[in-house]
């Protein structure tokens, strides 16, 4: 039996704080997510969000909805850029649900609906008795 | 420009120890929880990047241009449960692929692939992680 999904993970508007506080947590220092000079000279007005962010979002998601211990695989893949001040809505779906494994697919969108990351994640389920 | 002669190149094995408070942390900014049993989040081996360095990230020798460069694709799989607290990791990474697509609208996309194997310390393979870049033309 899995459970129903838990409501949409909202995480916004994103800030600075967010996108440094994931950086120092991941170990990914690129300046271009917190340095606004060296943003502004890489093209951007602000620091850029980062990718793995988006899909921890997604992960977080997906492991309250069916358990941490029971993610068997995530694959996710990267769109559309976001920024400070966008809203992230990280939400899912069954695809196909087999005897002992589900596939879902994940989306993180901003509020005007562009995506920024899809994933696709396999979870364990308790053997049917 | 990608250095296509790093096809092939595998680090040196690096340990990556799952800590409690690291989960924690990863957990805060993912805006999440660690879980009462303190099993990793689906992506916690991102964390990789505190661990691994010059001799065992083979990814420095691919040389992408950081002005042209993308993080396009990321992947785990997990043979059994991921990873808990207090497990210690052996991480290898190897550039596994680098390839070429064209794309419709002309000028070519060049794709390169590294694959991190993780294994307990028995050396049982606990998960990959597989890396996905794309440098455009």
């Amino acid at each position: 039996m899995i459970p129903t999904p838990p409501a949409p993970l909202v995480v916004g508007p994103l800030t600075r704080t967010d996108l440094v506080r994931y950086q120092g947590a991941s170990g990914d220092m690129q300046p271009v997510h917190h340095d606004e000079p060296f943003a502004r000279s890489a093209g951007y007005d602000k620091p850029l969000s980062l990718g793995m962010l988006h899909a921890g979002l997604l992960g977080t998601w997906s492991a309250q909805w069916l358990g941490a211990d029971a993610v068997r695989r995530f694959k996710v893949r990267f769109a559309e850029r976001a920024f400070p001040g966008d809203t992230l809505t990280c939400t899912g779906s069954i695809v196909e649900e087999r005897r002992t494994e589900v596939d879902v697919e994940l989306t993180c969108t901003t509020q005007a609906g562009a995506v920024v990351a899809s994933a696709w994640a396999t979870f364990a389920l308790e053997e049917p008795t | 420009m990608v250095d296509r002669s790093a096809l092939g190149a595998t680090g040196a094995p690096f340990v990556l120890d799952v800590e409690n408070g690291k989960l924690r942390e990863f957990a805060a900014a993912t805006f999440g929880t660690v879980s009462a049993d303190g099993t990793a989040p689906p992506t916690f081996l991102t964390t990789a990047f505190h661990w691994q360095h010059a001799d065992s990230d083979p990814w420095e020798q691919v040389r992408m241009d950081p002005a042209r460069g993308l993080h396009a694709e990321q992947e785990f799989v997990f043979h059994g449960a991921p990873p808990k607290a207090g497990d210690r990791l052996i991480g290898t990474s190897r550039i596994a692929d680098i390839y070429d697509k064209q794309r419709r609208s002309g000028g070519t996309l060049t794709f390169v692939v590294m694959v991190t194997e993780f294994r307990d310390e028995s050396g049982r393979l606990v998960a990959e992680s597989t890396l996905t870049g794309v440098e455009t033309e």
